[in-house]
């Protein structure tokens, strides 16, 4: 631009200054909308699978993915019937979700009064035993709190001294089995947790153990991410063994009513391969070769 | 589809009948992000003023870096800043992982070079008209400045929106360094990805509604500012 022109449009104020304001109000507006568009595809992109006849979706827990049980017994599934298994691995909350709404063909989740209510109210057909774990409670090395001391195996009194808020605990926060579990114990000792001492997260297992040792705290894992994670951490376990730890994981085929997406075949030949005696032995064999103990232990009837 | 509905429903209850749970979450996104734009424009602003105005040797390979970090991928930030903030990291000892200021350090690191760049990319194209008429009308260099920053208000609150845009809708970062700690670290975006990991459809989209009403107020309150319309 010359000199001259751009000095009489600094002066007057031209239509060029009218023109660019239009332009600059139209890009703050896209600038707007498309800086939403990242976020937005992060968060859906687990809703949308719809199964077809080759293959099943299985909802189930993080703790059965992360553990890597899955990845050891369902190439068998795959060997023997053909069909290929989907997993989405999100909170029992979640999963329990996508069976009321249909996404899934069959579940496999560990919250047994959710998922007898679940069944109850028409969602699912059935729902059979499969296998069990148990919850440990983890906490620093030094335990400042003192639990393998004076609660090496009793729930309630841990969370009683946990209570006092001397040592920060971590909740999963995220309505998940393991958080349900959790709540029910503060429920059952009478405590309301909440202060400074008591952090919410909010996610999923590996995340909270990760911010748990982080911040040299105690927080409640099942034995299974635990073990996976233990190299990687200073954090042991403190409390376990109390028969309250118990942890029985359940499988549900979702109502085949729902919807004609629903792989209702599929769904039933995985519910009677994963209670059938061959995976219940192959259950009770993962985890011993490398953390020298079983991680499941298998009791369908 | 009624979920849908329900979502947006439930957005209009949760403003109207001030859930506080809601109201503290909004406005620690807004804080944050604020104050991590706040700091990436004192910082950018001048920045990219001085790289657009100024020769010198690399200016080129500078400006190409500039525009790669303008793209950087919040999970990327969020994972070094965490590495370096961890009890195990070299700046452990000032136990900052899972805070607020964690997420203001990691915001900053994103918005920062989008706000140096796009500053840098229009004072490259206009400055040098706006130096040289100060120059011709006798002014000093403190008077150039004041004009610089005048005659390019309208770019530097593109700069500034920009960022901030950026700042208050990204969610891999915050996630990482802040750990969407329940009333502590919980910012609308990863208040958005929990619940919908929850299953919780419809709290997830009155919060995302709540997030696209946020960002338009505030750019056009930043809008009408600067321009006085």
């Amino acid at each position: 631009m010359e000199l001259k022109t751009w000095k009489k449009n600094y002066k007057t104020g031209g239509i060029m200054r009218t023109r660019n304001k239009i332009f600059i109000m139209l890009l703050i507006l896209t600038l707007t909308i498309t800086s939403f568009t990242g976020c937005s595809k992060a968060t859906t992109n687990q809703t949308n699978v719809i199964g077809n006849k080759g293959s099943i979706i299985l909802a189930t827990t993080t703790s059965t993915e992360n553990s890597g049980l899955l990845d050891y017994i369902l190439p068998k599934f795959k060997e023997e019937t053909g069909i290929d298994v989907k997993v989405v691995a999100v909170g029992t909350g979640k999963a329990l979700q996508m069976g009321r709404d249909g996404e899934a063909d069959v579940l496999l989740v560990h919250a047994k009064s959710s998922e007898e209510k679940f069944v109850k109210e028409g969602h699912g057909t059935e729902r059979f035993d499969v296998m069990y774990n148990d919850f440990v409670i983890i906490g620093p090395k030094d335990d400042p709190a003192k639990l393998k001391e004076k609660a090496k195996s009793n729930v309630m009194q841990a969370f009683k001294i946990l209570s006092q808020g001397h040592s920060k605990f971590v909740s999963r926060g995220d309505d998940s089995g393991t958080h349900k579990k959790e709540k029910k114990f503060w429920e059952e000792a009478g405590i309301e947790p909440n202060g400074d001492w008591y952090i919410s997260a909010g996610k999923g297992m590996g995340d909270v153990i990760q911010m748990t040792n982080e911040l040299l705290g105690y927080t409640m894992s099942d034995r299974a991410t635990y073990l996976s994670m233990k190299d990687k951490i200073e954090l042991e376990v403190v409390v376990e063994g109390d028969s309250k730890l118990f942890n029985q994981y359940g499988v549900i085929p979702v109502n085949p009513d729902k919807n004609d997406k629903i792989n209702k075949s599929g769904a039933k030949a995985f519910v009677d391969w994963i209670l059938s005696e061959k995976t219940q032995r192959l259950i009770g064999e993962f985890g011993k070769e490398k953390f020298g103990q079983p991680l499941f232990t298998p009791n369908a009837k | 589809m009624g979920y849908i509905f329900d979502g947006i429903i439930k957005a209009f209850k949760l403003l109207i009948f001030f859930d506080k749970e809601v109201y503290s979450i909004i406005f620690l996104s807004i804080f944050i992000s604020l104050t991590s734009t706040l700091i990436s424009s004192f910082i950018g602003i001048p920045l990219g003023f001085l790289i657009g105005l100024k020769k010198f040797r690399f200016k080129r390979i500078v400006a190409r870096l500039l525009y790669t970090f303008m793209s950087l991928p919040p999970v990327v930030v969020g994972l070094v800043v965490a590495i370096i903030i961890s009890r195990r990291g070299p700046l452990g000892h000032l136990r900052l992982l899972f805070t607020p200021a964690a997420m203001i350090i990691a915001q900053t690191l994103l918005v920062t070079p989008i706000i140096t760049g796009i500053i840098f990319n229009n004072s490259k194209e206009q400055g040098h008209q706006i130096k040289q008429i100060c120059k011709t009308l006798g002014g000093n260099r403190w008077d150039t400045l004041i004009l610089l920053i005048k005659e390019m208000r309208i770019n530097i609150l593109i700069a500034v929106v920009t960022g901030f845009g950026r700042a208050i809708s990204e969610v891999g970062a915050v996630m990482i360094v802040g750990g969407n700690i329940k009333g502590h670290t919980r910012v609308m975006t990863s208040f958005i990805a929990m619940n919908h990991s929850m299953g919780n459809y419809s709290t997830s989209i009155a919060m995302g509604l709540v997030l696209l009403i946020i960002s338009f107020i505030t750019n056009s309150i930043l809008y009408k500012y600067v321009t006085g319309d």
